[in-house]
């Protein structure tokens, strides 16, 4: 053995040493545990640390939410807080007319609820329109494939707030749009204080920060449709449009349909991106359900915790309809996939 | 046998390293305006040679974290030690009353009586902490646009259209994108709306229904806004009570005139230095008055402090004349201190000649406030009133809301946040 080798291998032993010692250590109760509980036992405790964090970081939060949705006051200790029961409920839904805001006990609750209504319909349309398109261009032999591939999965990796700063500053009165407008002779334009444009922003930034995530969804769905239809339609002189139709939409529907799912319930929550870029104006037309509650619960000198954590599970319960959905979705698809 | 030994020594002395520390720990969050971060932790770094026993954490953070995260912290029995605060009044429950523990409450009812009340709970003698400034809110006119434009600058009793009118024109001439900016504030537009003839404080002490006052400068801001004389970001670029302040507007000189407060004076003078010369206007007049509204930050204790001794000692060093008329000179405040101002004798940390007439302006406008904003600062709905009015209108601005809607909405608002505090 040469003297590189031996040092390999001194070096290997000694760093996986303490690792061995450690799991000895280990080994010792969980095999006692083993014994005691069975396999089943053990499942429990690989679990239980991910179940801890759970719990604490989101159930009991949960819980928590409930009681202070139904109390009222300034206070933000549940003992120093008045039971009021439904009444933030009855607030939130107080409303003559629940399509004109303007008759609504809580209008810029229900401002927000059509603002995301809006956002959700726009943007996860355009999301798997823009999606389906990458992926079937990535899909295809194009130079430097890989290379585009990481060009637009980048902005997922991207900080929210790098995200909505960056587009902030090229959207802004004085940015780097105008500048390139004002350069071309145009004269420069206000986009963030037009209520249209702020909303299509708020659309098209939110697509470009996400898009990269689902465009990779639909590229293992395109990935995995077999060679061999695609060769037969060609033999049959198939059009190209047709060939989409007939085979890739069918048999990508599958993963098309978590990704329109995924992108329902995230464009629900929708807040960071939106919240940096327009903060909610011009006016309210870019305020989302999200900042609304965080607006009410924290920010806003007119504060109300109550009424944040009634809003919030109103929406929460919209999050569940949605997540049952995916689970649907997604049960479907494995059944359809056994099948096949 | 040895190493338990050395374990057991090992704890003990980093028990002990780690319960000295705390003993004497003061955390102050602090904000900036200006300069005053690095002024406060020059004269604590002072405070700190002479006293070794107690350690003094300066934590600097943004206005936001103040506005947003402190209240927050507080209900929860949370926080820092000593806070530098705005919503004074509103939140002076959690204020640490320092009568028993400081070495001479004398001096502090003599020093800052007229201010005391701003910062405890109605009907208490506590003292919970200083001003570290006063402030008066107050315009600034960019002269050398203004001379620019061959545009007199108004005088001292121009009204408001008067203001508005001139600047529109410098705006004209020198290819502006607006011709003011207030700052987005329920604060900042309280003085015009008072000096229009607004009174927000009812018979009870409670909110008063929005009235004529405020309906007639509201009324001419949106107009204004919608003629695009006043700059539309400020206001309409947001949803909620957000906070936004113009001055970086009329720092680049993309402004002729600005409307927010005697704080800006140093961070103008920092950050405009020689590029033009600007001057503080006071506040323009109304039907009733050319009133701004007084105000500023406090230095509180907070009472939920494992230390109150070390605070009471750290407060009674800030508070101190030599310290407050320092601090003053350095960050160019209007100090609270009534032995600083009754010696007079300033000597304003500045070289720029712009600042000192700009404080002496602001100095001699703080005589002029009317009565019914002079009630604003100890007042405990004021906030609620200042929040409800920057919803509503930057709603009516962007075209959300008619003003008419605006009003009822606006008093809907304030009514429940009354009803929630019960």
């Amino acid at each position: 053995m040469s003297a590189a080798a031996t040092l390999k291998t001194w070096t290997g032993a000694a760093l996986a040493a303490p690792v061995f010692w450690l799991a000895s250590i280990v080994n010792v109760p969980l095999k006692a545990w083993q014994r005691a509980t069975g396999t089943g036992g053990m499942a429990a405790f690989f679990l239980a640390p991910n179940m801890a964090i759970f719990g604490i970081f989101v159930l009991v939060p949960l819980v928590i939410n409930f009681f202070y949705s139904a109390t009222s006051g300034t206070a933000y200790f549940l003992q120093d807080r008045t039971y009021v029961w439904l009444q933030q409920y009855q607030r939130l839904l107080d409303c003559g007319n629940y399509l004109d805001t303007a008759t609504c006990r809580e209008d810029l609750f229900w401002r927000a609820v059509h603002n995301t209504g809006l956002f959700v319909v726009v943007q996860v349309a355009l999301m798997t329109v823009v999606s389906i398109v990458t992926a079937l261009i990535l899909n295809r032999a194009i130079v430097g494939r890989s290379f585009w591939r990481a060009v637009f999965f980048f902005p997922v990796l991207l900080s929210p707030v790098v995200t909505g700063l960056i587009w902030r500053w090229i959207l802004q009165r004085q940015g780097l749009l105008n500048l390139i407008v004002h350069d071309l002779g145009g004269e420069p334009y206000n986009w963030l204080n037009d209520s249209f444009w702020a909303f299509t922003a708020a659309v098209s930034v939110s697509v470009w920060a996400h898009m990269g995530f689902y465009t990779l969804i639909l590229l293992a769905g395109l990935q995995a449709i077999p060679r061999d239809l695609y060769e037969a339609a060609e033999m049959d002189g198939t059009k190209p449009a047709r060939v989409f139709w007939r085979i890739t939409l069918p048999l990508l529907m599958p993963n098309l349909l978590v990704v329109i799912v995924l992108a329902l319930i995230r464009a629900v929550q929708i807040f960071d991106e939106v919240y940096v870029l327009t903060g909610g104006g011009p006016g309210t037309s870019t305020l989302y359900l999200t900042q609304y509650i965080y607006e009410i619960g924290f920010a806003s000198l007119l504060r109300n915790p109550g009424l944040a954590s009634a809003a919030s599970i109103l929406m929460g319960l919209v999050l569940v309809v949605l997540t049952l959905l995916q689970l649907q979705v997604g049960r479907r698809g494995e059944r359809k996939g056994a099948r096949e | 046998m040895t190493k338990t030994r050395t374990l057991l020594a090992a704890l003990s002395v980093s028990l002990l390293a780690s319960t000295s520390a705390f003993a004497g720990d003061v955390r102050i969050m602090w904000y900036s305006d200006g300069v005053e971060g690095d002024v406060i932790q020059d004269l604590l770094n002072r405070f700190q040679k002479d006293n070794p026993d107690i350690h003094v954490t300066l934590d600097n953070v943004a206005y936001k974290v103040i506005q947003e995260q402190l209240p927050i912290q507080l209900e929860a029995g949370q926080g820092p030690d000593i806070a530098r605060v705005t919503n004074i009044k509103e939140l002076a429950q959690h204020w640490l009353d320092l009568r028993p523990l400081l070495t001479d409450p004398k001096y502090w009812d003599d020093n800052f009586g007229d201010t005391l009340d701003w910062m405890r709970p109605d009907g208490s003698k506590a003292i919970t902490g200083f001003m570290t400034q006063l402030t008066l809110t107050g315009g600034f006119a960019n002269k050398t646009l203004f001379e620019q434009a061959g545009v007199a600058l108004p005088g001292d009793k121009a009204t408001w259209d008067d203001w508005i009118n001139a600047a529109a024109q410098v705006a004209k001439s020198q290819q502006l994108p607006a011709a003011f900016a207030i700052d987005r504030s329920g604060h900042r537009i309280s003085g015009a709306n008072v000096s229009y003839g607004a009174n927000y404080i009812g018979a009870d002490g409670k909110p008063a229904k929005v009235d004529d006052g405020t309906k007639a400068f509201v009324g001419k801001l949106v107009d204004w806004t919608a003629k695009g004389l006043m700059l539309k970001d400020t206001w309409v670029s947001a949803a909620g009570s957000t906070y936004r302040a113009a001055a970086d507007d009329f720092i680049n000189a993309q402004i002729p005139f600005y409307y927010s407060g005697s704080w800006q004076v140093a961070n103008l003078s920092t950050k405009i230095g020689d590029s033009f010369d600007w001057v503080a206007t006071g506040s323009p007049c109304g039907t009733a008055g050319c009133s701004g509204v007084k105000g500023g930050a406090a230095l509180v204790a907070i009472k939920y402090t494992k230390n109150p001794k070390d605070v009471a000692k750290v407060m009674e060093y800030l508070a101190s004349e030599s310290v407050v008329k320092e601090f003053s000179e350095r960050t160019l405040f209007l100090p609270a201190h009534k032995g600083v101002i009754a010696k007079g004798g300033l000597k304003w940390g500045s070289a720029d000649k712009n600042v000192g007439p700009a404080l002496d302006k602001f100095v001699q406008a703080a005589g002029e406030t009317l009565p019914a904003a002079d009630a604003l600062p100890p007042w405990k709905w004021a906030n609620a009133y200042f929040a409800a009015l920057v919803t509503r209108v930057s709603q009516v601005m962007a075209g959300e809301l008619t003003l008419d809607a605006a009003w009822p909405k606006i008093d809907q608002d304030i009514a429940d946040k009354v009803a929630e505090a019960k």
